[in-house]
């Protein structure tokens, strides 16, 4: 890979913060955009802009294509069966609410299970909190190691006959950990349950396979893997879709409309009640094309070694807790001993250095790791070993400047 | 920016109330406990007023955050200690005003250490840090 030439691609990251040059590590939160996703939107409202799948007139036309030809190249993206699976949408915790509204209340009653695991990010929890307490059903979570894993073995302990659905991330936002999601996906099918996975931290850093990992929901969004913010995209076997009703009734999703009844529109479209995010499915469409010319497993070979390079200079700092497992995506959750986060994110800020400081949308986890808070560098594909370093060497300053000033 | 712009974020009187706070802990005889967090960050303080007559006779506070959340507890109980529940909530509102950048000058308060603060201004990701414990105290006294 050669980053020099991805970094050119991202105009923001060619920029001084205070003094220095940028160093993003916040990738995880969002993403940077390339040049060609910025374009291909701009291309999109300066040429083509009109709204879909209605009226004769060339530019409709033209834009449904762009639209519908976005969702094919999602489909290859994660190598669905068929575009009839891919629902555009504003992004992961839409695409979860909508397995949650629309499955989930339809198919839990009392005595049922979901099972979730304690790595969740709050939008793959609190779904399943409102079902559970709409239908009656109890909520699990799978426990973690000390490494922050989960193991086969208590999977298949907190998965049981009366478990109906289980939730998990593909990625954990905070430790970095790749979950097992096909061993969980075939245990979860041994006892009749379905597996929903949050696809927010796998789908722009993986190969995601859909059909290899046998998930009956996979969701994921656009802005970070370098698409726009405001499109996301839910995965859902055709035939679980198809039982499914939609959650937002109105324009575009409708086949017959009745003064006392309608019908639905088919897959996918009778999930995407309104006018869609066409310029966000454009701009998707231009990451993924980006992304496979840089091409994923290279993206993924590149982040495991930031991942490491981070981990072993990180831990030549004292006084530094390290949070999650030895083998991870490219993220790194630590605090500065007697430095809360956020006064370490304002000093790595004045040296340039962007990273996050606070819960992750995580609370249970930060529970779980017994903190408040804490700090997240995370890396993507733009990223080299010298902003790692620069990041080392921020830290040092940290801890020098907070000594030096008690 | 340079480790002088921090300065003026992290001056001693700050980190002085930070590593020893004032009037941290639980206040028995309150009368008036708030507990307010800060969603984003998940920082969190529980303020405890004990208020007699129209004053504010005793004021602690627990809880956990930054070096600037921390600090601006410790400083707003040691601040409104012994006043007038209506001068407390007028030094909030002074206070709030400080960190939106204007200069503050006040004859008839005693601000004391609190002035400390104005330099977190120029930090607008830092002020609702600041602002939390007097947040709490203001919602405390006013659903009185």
């Amino acid at each position: 890979m050669d980053i020099r030439a991805i970094r050119e691609q991202f105009p923001v990251l060619d920029q001084e913060v205070n003094g220095h040059p940028l160093v993003y590590l916040d990738s995880s939160a969002t993403s940077q955009k390339p040049i060609s996703v910025i374009e291909a939107v701009d291309d999109y409202y300066r040429h083509h802009n009109s709204n879909v799948h209605r009226g004769v007139h060339t530019l409709g036309t033209r834009a449904t294509d762009l639209y519908e030809g976005a969702r094919d190249k999602v489909r290859r993206f994660i190598n669905a069966e068929s575009t009839a699976e891919i629902i555009f949408n504003r992004g992961t915790t839409t695409a979860l609410n909508t397995v949650a509204s629309s499955y989930a209340y339809a198919n839990l009653s009392e005595g049922d299970e979901i099972v979730l695991t304690y790595m969740e990010h709050h939008s793959n929890i609190i779904p399943w909190q409102q079902a559970a307490k709409a239908t009656g059903a109890t909520l699990k979570y799978i426990p973690l190691q000390e490494d922050g894993t989960i193991t086969i073995q208590d999977a298949k302990e907190t998965i049981t006959n009366n478990t109906k659905i289980v939730a998990i991330a593909h990625v954990s936002n905070v430790l970095g950990t790749i979950n097992p999601v096909k061993e969980v996906a075939k245990i979860a099918h041994e006892h009749g349950a379905v597996i929903v996975v949050d696809g927010a931290q796998g789908a722009p850093h993986l190969k995601v396979d859909v059909q290899d990992l046998d998930c009956d929901f996979y969701a994921f969004s656009g802005h970070k893997m370098c698409a726009p913010t405001g499109i996301g995209v839910l995965y859902g076997k055709k035939h679980l879709l198809d039982s499914m009703e939609p959650i937002e009734f109105g324009g575009e999703m409708i086949d017959f409309v009745g003064l006392y009844d309608s019908t639905w529109k088919e897959l996918p479209w009778k999930f995407e009640g309104g006018t869609p995010i066409i310029a966000g499915a454009v701009g998707l469409g231009a990451a993924i094309d980006f992304l496979n010319d840089v091409g994923l497993d290279a993206i993924h070979e590149h982040e495991e070694q930031l991942a490491k390079h981070a981990l072993e200079s990180l831990r030549t700092i004292d006084g530094i807790s390290i949070y999650g497992p030895e083998t991870r995506a490219g993220l790194v959750t630590f605090n500065l001993n007697d430095v809360h986060p956020h006064d370490t994110a304002t000093v790595l800020d004045a040296e340039g250095i962007a990273v996050r400081a606070g819960h992750h949308c995580a609370q249970p986890l930060m529970k779980w790791l017994d903190v408040t808070a804490t700090a997240r560098a995370s890396f993507y594909l733009y990223n080299t070993e010298e902003e790692i370093d620069r990041l080392v060497d921020g830290l040092r300053k940290a801890k020098e400047y907070f000594g030096y000033v008690f | 920016m340079s480790f002088n712009n921090l300065d003026q974020l992290y001056r001693q009187v700050i980190m002085d109330h930070y590593r020893t706070p004032r009037n941290r802990g639980k206040l028995e005889d309150s009368n008036l406990t708030v507990d307010m967090n800060n969603p984003t960050c998940g920082d969190t303080v529980r303020v405890q007023l004990k208020i007699e007559d129209g004053y504010v006779k005793d004021a602690k506070f627990e809880g956990e955050g930054c070096s600037i959340s921390l600090a601006s507890a410790s400083m707003m109980t040691q601040a409104i200690k012994g006043k007038k529940v209506t001068e407390a909530l007028e030094m909030s509102k002074l206070f709030s005003n400080m960190m939106l950048g204007e200069d503050i000058d006040s004859e008839e308060l005693d601000l004391g250490d609190i002035i400390a603060l104005q330099g977190v201004s120029k930090f607008p990701a830092r002020i609702k840090c600041a602002t939390l414990a007097w947040k709490a105290m203001e919602k405390g006294v006013l659903d009185e």
